[in-house]
């Protein structure tokens, strides 16, 4: 299994160093930092193609290539969908610059670590849809490079 | 607009509370507000002021096998809380209150009659504007004492749930017509809802939870309106035994307080095991319409 990104590596050290009740602390304090898509990215209606399937919370995703890398932009609908926000200012934050290989290497199940495992199956089929997305467009890039 | 609770001709209103009602008892010490997600931030993000948390895996559920906690456990909950077996829980929570009425489901389990759910749930609290805080509540442990869980009256068990279809008698799929017609959810890799097999179970009838509510503000739709859906549409009547499943439980929850409550049906069953359970069993009665329809369009 190839190492996780190193930013994310250590937020997830420090994530899992924490009490519950700390964690999630940490998780809202996350949330509260995350920054939704630029007009210059993106404005409603949002395309149906950019959205997390099965994400609850209405999530989208938008990869932009930047120096032979991708930098991420989400939009999180739902105003009561902390979990997707904090997710989404943690990919960001954290996977965005990074190389394409070791993006698309971040397993979907990376959430646990993140949320701990008390999660509905709902819940965690939004959240690794998000994950997954970002994969994807990681993918995608990867292949398209390949073609070059 | 929603009409007042006891404008609405439910069977028993007295179950259910509105937000308003909620904020003149914030400092009643015979109300305990409990609020219950699926998200695990929400609460600790915010909450109604003095609301103490039951959430679904932690405390509810048994760490081990897939059941409820058990007497002690209950116990060992409502006295965290500070609650006796007098005090009125009140419930609320996200999902238009999926967790709040599957809380509810339990504590009647247990025989705590005096709970109540908030209408509207955490939503609606939020757009009225109402006081929230992120401070956590202490209260002082109370001496609770449980009877041991009944689940002979409204739970069913898999086997409970296939002689109620080889009876024919009423069971609703309360799922979105999506997952009741067996199609794949969009995610790869992942089986549909968790289950080897999609579909539902013979002979039940599709009315998704969310018909119950209105989708303005989160509210239950009033006894008129429910009644259309589920007597008039679908047939079912008051003195039915009925059976009520989803993915896990907690949206046939939902269901079952809206028939058991609300429009005062007298033997409702939560099959909790749901899909998870049925759509992996070897060798059980399925029909997958998706499924089906590609077979004759392969044929």
């Amino acid at each position: 299994m190839k190492p996780l990104p190193e930013k994310l590596e250590r937020l997830l050290a420090t994530l899992e160093a924490l009490e519950r009740s700390d964690r999630i602390q940490l998780l809202i304090d996350l949330a509260g930092t995350f920054q939704p898509v630029p007009a210059f990215i993106a404005q409603r209606p949002f395309p149906p193609e950019r959205r997390v399937p099965g994400c609850e919370s209405e999530a989208y995703v938008w990869p932009v290539p930047s120096d032979g890398t991708l930098k991420f932009y989400f939009a999180v609908e739902n105003p009561q969908g902390i979990s997707a926000m904090s997710l989404a200012a943690i990919l960001a934050d954290t996977l965005s610059g990074v190389s394409l290989e070791a993006v698309a290497a971040v397993p979907a199940d990376v959430i646990y670590r993140i949320f701990g495992r008390e999660l509905s199956m709902g819940k965690s089929l939004g959240l690794m849809g998000m994950v997954n997305m970002v994969r994807a467009a990681a993918h995608h890039e990867l292949k398209a490079a390949e073609k070059d | 607009m929603s009409k007042n609770i006891e404008e609405r001709g439910y069977s028993n209103a007295d179950v259910l509370v509105s937000t308003d009602w909620v904020e003149h008892h914030l400092k009643d010490p015979q109300v305990r507000i409990a609020e219950s997600n699926e998200d695990p931030l929400l609460y600790s993000s915010s909450h109604i002021p003095g609301a103490v948390e039951i959430d679904w895996t932690r405390d509810l559920n048994d760490p081990v096998r897939r059941d409820y906690l058990g007497r002690t456990a209950f116990e060992k909950l409502m006295r965290r809380i500070g609650a006796s077996p007098d005090t009125t829980i009140v419930l609320y929570g996200d999902k238009n209150n999926w967790w709040a009425t599957y809380a509810y489901w339990i504590l009647q389990l247990f025989g705590h009659t005096n709970a109540k759910i908030m209408d509207g749930g955490r939503l609606k609290w939020i757009k009225e504007n109402r006081p929230v805080s992120r401070d956590l509540p202490h209260y002082q442990a109370s001496s609770y004492h449980a009877s041991e869980r009944d689940d002979s009256r409204l739970r069913a068990f898999r086997d409970q749930t296939l002689q109620h279809l080889e009876q024919k008698r009423p069971m609703i799929d309360v799922r979105s017509p999506e997952e009741f017609r067996g199609e794949r959810l969009h995610m790869p890799d992942y089986p549909n809802e968790g289950a080897l097999r999609g579909g539902h179970i013979p002979g039940a009838r599709n009315i998704p939870w969310g018909r119950a509510v209105n989708q303005e503000d989160g509210t239950f739709k009033d006894a008129a309106e429910l009644r259309k859906i589920y007597t008039e549409e679908n047939k079912l009547r008051p003195e039915d035994d009925v059976i009520a499943y989803c993915r896990i439980g907690e949206r046939s929850s939902h269901t079952w307080f809206v028939l058991s409550y609300l429009l005062g049906f007298s033997k409702v069953r939560n099959y909790d095991g749901s899909w998870t359970e049925w759509g992996n069993l070897v060798n059980v009665p399925v029909e997958n319409p998706s499924a089906e329809a590609r077979d004759e369009a392969a044929a």
